[in-house]
């Protein structure tokens, strides 16, 4: 009895398109978040993705002022600044203070844009906290486009990414470009960026790039094996936190929220493996 | 034989500051060279050098008889600062793995072989169950360990080891040293290994690369260890003096060695000295 009411109410969500959309919408981008979040976490620039997505406020607020969707003006600053980070990364000794006033002062910008096109303001909730129940075809298509560019950028990188993230000195004297490196993957965090707030919010990017791929470390030390894992945790939590709201009429990125924040926490709770694993045990 | 490392009148500069001024000397291939010489008297400079990070800008500097070429396989590195981020979740394998052909683009990939080599050299520093655990859980002498693993990796013909001994407990500085000098002997391998402190490396070294004040003196310890030739390099009087095996390297009777504020005062005058006089 159990299944046919799971199943009744799983068809029943799935008789709307809206539903279906934000069902789309949802898990590609809760894979490229889960995957270049991983990375993020890895390099330990977590902070960097938060102010991109604040730079991106900007940008969408004044993509609406001149009369453009919010996700290209989204793109087109994350884009900008991050590429300007990953140049400016080593001559900013402090890199936490310059990122902090500089994604303040976007943040004042984005409140600047939206105060001279004040009929805009009603989709400044959205582009905070996202709007995942109204994705149209469209934006799917953009959102996958998106997805398939970030993630060829991101295999085309990664072997020195990860080289470059674990050992910097020994990356350099082995010839890893380190700048470019670390410029390439700026952007392509800027483009995961901008995918992301189109469905939990600039404000909430870090329920899908930081919190699965956190839960994923704790869990798994592999790398194949912690990227699998951070993706699926993502696209768990998207999917399950837009069931939940369907259910609970609860904003769906509050629901995805608890879901990164509780997984996290769980993970955490988790007794750390391989403290003490019998050698030879692969995997 | 051709040696492993040649400088012919070699001048190595750091934003216009000469750290090798017009250095000759030959290292022997199979040689356990130990590097010592005051902060920034360029021993990490030398290494960068040797690796084709860094140009001479005067005479040449040979590495197995050819010009430095950066990423050279032939050269295993251990740098000196040594970047781990505090809560790295990464196990070992995956660690070392990144650095094997770490250059290439693309997806990375770990295949049997490798999956092999990286056991085998972790087998070869004692350090096997270290493959399948996170950094983050390793202590200082653990990571050393596997940094050592990972610059045997591709059976290198020259180890550059940067203050290797640096954040290790006198125990583990030991066994550190007893794994390098056991690896290294069997395989034929050229050592440069650069140290603050002579005493712990004085059974295993075969001859002395001794930096200071723009200059570089190799030899055997009798022979680089003497009040004249240090005087000379450190740019102010030194005693030399030997006791129960020992040797204390002393400067208006303080031990060099362990005085970094002697060394840091050393520096600032480094800065300007620039006669070439004492090879």
């Amino acid at each position: 009895m159990d299944m046919v009411v799971t199943t009744t109410i799983i068809t029943d969500m799935f008789a709307y398109e809206f539903m279906n959309n934000a069902f789309a919408a949802a898990g590609i981008v809760a894979v490229v978040s889960g995957i270049v979040g991983y990375f993020l976490v890895m390099r330990g620039q977590t902070f960097a993705g938060h102010a991109l997505s604040h730079i991106g406020f900007a940008g969408a607020t004044g993509a609406g002022l001149i009369g453009l969707a919010p996700l290209w003006g989204l793109l087109g600053f994350t884009l900008a600044a991050g590429i300007v980070m990953g140049a400016l990364s080593e001559r900013i000794s402090n890199r936490d203070i310059a990122i902090g006033i500089v994604l303040s002062l976007a943040l004042g910008f984005g409140l600047l844009f939206l105060h001279y096109y004040t009929s805009f303001a009603t989709q400044a909730t959205a582009l905070l906290f996202g709007n995942v129940l109204a994705v149209d075809h469209t934006m799917i298509a953009t959102l996958a486009v998106l997805a398939v560019i970030t993630l060829a950028a991101l295999a085309a990188i990664m072997r020195p990414l990860i080289f470059a993230s674990l050992q910097p000195e020994l990356a350099e004297a082995k010839g890893v470009p380190l700048r470019f490196v670390s410029t390439a993957f700026l952007a392509i965090v800027a483009l995961a960026v901008s995918e992301c707030a189109q469905i939990v919010g600039v404000l909430l990017v870090f329920t899908l790039m930081v919190g699965p791929p956190a839960a994923a470390q704790r869990v798994t030390t592999g790398l194949w094996s912690g990227l699998m894992l951070s993706a699926t945790f993502a696209l768990a939590e998207a999917w399950l936190g837009i069931t939940l709201a369907y259910h609970t009429d609860w904003p769906v990125s509050f629901c995805i929220a608890v879901l990164s924040a509780l997984g996290y926490f769980a993970c955490l709770a988790m007794p750390a493996r391989g403290r003490r694993s019998p050698a030879g045990r692969a995997n | 034989m051709t040696s492993a490392v040649a400088l012919d009148h070699a001048t190595i500069q750091i934003g216009g500051r000469s750290v090798l001024a017009d250095a000759s000397f030959s290292i022997n291939q199979g040689e356990f060279i130990g590097v010592l010489g005051p902060n920034g008297a360029g021993k990490t400079t030398l290494m960068r050098a040797i690796l084709g990070l860094l140009p001479p800008s005067a005479g040449t500097l040979r590495v197995f008889a050819r010009a430095p070429q950066r990423g050279d396989p032939a050269i295993g590195y251990l740098p000196q600062v040594r970047t781990v981020l505090p809560d790295l979740r990464v196990r070992g394998l995956d660690f070392i793995a990144s650095s094997m052909h770490g250059e290439r683009w693309g997806l990375p990939s770990l295949s049997q072989t490798d999956r092999v080599m990286i056991e085998a050299t972790l087998d070869a520093v004692g350090a096997r169950d270290l493959a399948n655990r996170p950094i983050s859980d390793m202590s200082g002498g653990e990571r050393q360990r596997l940094l050592l693993a990972q610059a045997l990796i591709g059976s290198p013909k020259l180890l550059l080891l940067d203050e290797p001994l640096i954040s290790l407990d006198a125990h583990h500085q030991e066994v550190a040293i007893d794994v390098v000098r056991k690896v290294c002997r069997e395989r034929g391998i050229t050592v440069l290994f650069s140290a603050h402190e002579l005493n712990q490396l004085l059974g295993t070294l075969d001859r002395v690369l001794y930096l200071g004040n723009g200059k570089a003196v190799l030899g055997t310890v009798d022979e680089v260890i003497t009040a004249p030739v240090l005087s000379a390099l450190y740019g102010t009087e030194i005693q030399v003096v030997r006791a129960e095996g020992h040797i204390f390297v002393m400067s208006r009777g303080r031990d060099v060695e362990s005085s970094d504020h002697l060394h840091d005062h050393l520096h600032d005058h480094g800065h300007g000295g620039h006669d070439h006089h004492h090879h």
